[in-house]
């Protein structure tokens, strides 16, 4: 059963760390596309593409180059996740009303204050539900993860398979499973609380 | 991108394959999302049941799902058939539902004030305005079934998958680049021919 345990701990920092990767790009590239009229089609366009392409082959596509390991799967998992936070963050901010940003200059706000205290309380529910979906998409796809020698409850299932031991692949399955609905419960809570507390 | 220009006739074949597959399971999927999407949108107290289980069943990972159903069917076609099937039912039933609550009631009154059986309003009425929004869900599907439709070549031998997972045993790294390129062009051909049909229809 430790290797069980050490499978989900696995899975969770290859889910996690492929998270934090695509908030830290995507949330700057979605406030940029948001301001920028110039790029934002582009970047949306982009954006779009990145959202149709099978995760599989987007993990594969970068084995010849980034070899195999947790590595590369983090960054094909943080790829993959980017996408759906850009457009969020994106709908979110141009989602603010005009007449509270008027407001928000008439009264005086520097650029840096309307954005903390009109932009973003506005844009938050938005951009945090491109959060959830992101979460949920890559739990789920980090099980693909194992084959590019990853790791994680993707073992299980995958060894389950080829041992034929329905045991250990129903457990696998379930774990990722209950994972996968534990973030979207979990992250529609935080939202919820998120969205009062803005 | 060297074995694509090798073996043309191979990669077009499995390209070939993964379409046939994921029309198949299109075909079979609406076969059950059709009615439940329109029971559900004549209830409105059953459809968020429906869709709420439909939804839970989409978060379930397709490897984990893929192996159980495995387990039912052994390897070969129909587990990754069936897969693909049970998926697409949420984003299939989940825009029939939205598609015939978006028509306008007005329409639906008069065409019943005109002696329409309630067969004739579905078909003439309630059809035609839910298309656009039933192809949206339809383009969501089809998405989904490609990406899906690649553990094909894990559990079926069916698929572009099958030059990933091949290429993966043999060690061919321009068999896997080869299989995926083609499953993301795939994916993104069939997107944009989607989005077009959907504005077609409007």
């Amino acid at each position: 059963m430790s290797d069980f345990t050490a499978h989900v701990a696995e899975h969770l920092v290859l889910a996690f760390s492929a998270l934090a990767l695509a908030v830290t790009a995507g949330l700057p590239l979605g406030i940029f596309a948001a301001g920028a009229a110039a790029v934002r089609g582009a970047i949306l366009a982009l954006a779009g593409i990145g959202r149709t392409l099978p995760s599989l082959a987007v993990l594969m596509l970068l084995l010849p180059w980034l070899g195999v390991g947790s590595a590369p799967a983090i960054v094909a998992l943080a790829l993959l996740a980017i996408p759906p936070i850009v457009i969020a963050v994106d709908l979110g901010i141009r989602g603010v009303p005009a007449a509270a940003l008027d407001a928000a200059t008439g009264m005086g706000m520097t650029p840096v204050q309307r954005f903390a205290r009109v932009i973003l309380p506005f844009a938050l529910p938005v951009s945090f539900a491109g959060l959830r979906t992101a979460a949920t998409e890559t739990i789920a796809s980090a099980t693909l993860a194992t084959f590019v020698g990853a790791g994680g409850l993707g073992d299980e299932i995958v060894r389950g398979l080829q041992t034929d031991d329905p045991a250990l692949l129903f457990a696998g399955a379930a774990a990722v499973a209950v994972l996968a609905l534990g973030a979207d419960l979990a992250l529609g809570l935080a939202g919820r609380r998120v969205t009062t507390l803005a | 991108m060297s074995y694509l220009v090798s073996h043309p006739g191979r990669v077009a074949a499995l390209a070939g394959g993964h379409l046939e597959l994921v029309a198949v399971a299109l075909a079979v999927a609406l076969i059950f999302a059709l009615p439940l999407g329109i029971v559900a949108a004549r209830r409105p107290r059953l459809a968020p049941w429906v869709l709420g289980t439909l939804g839970a069943v989409y978060t379930i990972p397709s490897l984990a799902l893929l192996a159980v159903l495995v387990q039912l069917f052994g390897l070969g076609f129909t587990p990754i058939l069936v897969a693909l099937a049970v998926y697409a039912q949420f984003m299939l039933a989940r825009n029939v539902v939205a598609g015939i609550a978006g028509v306008d009631p007005a329409q639906v009154d008069a065409a019943h004030g005109l002696g329409m059986s309630p067969a004739q309003v579905l078909l003439r009425v309630e059809f035609p305005q839910a298309l656009p929004v039933l192809i949206g869900g339809m383009r969501v599907a089809v998405i989904a079934m490609i990406a899906i439709a690649t553990l094909g070549g894990y559990v079926g031998g069916v698929g572009l998958g099958v030059l990933i997972f091949n290429g993966l045993t043999l060690h061919q790294p321009q068999m896997i680049v080869a299989g995926s390129a083609v499953a993301c062009a795939l994916a993104v051909a069939l997107d944009a021919a989607l989005r077009l049909a959907e504005r077609l229809v409007r």
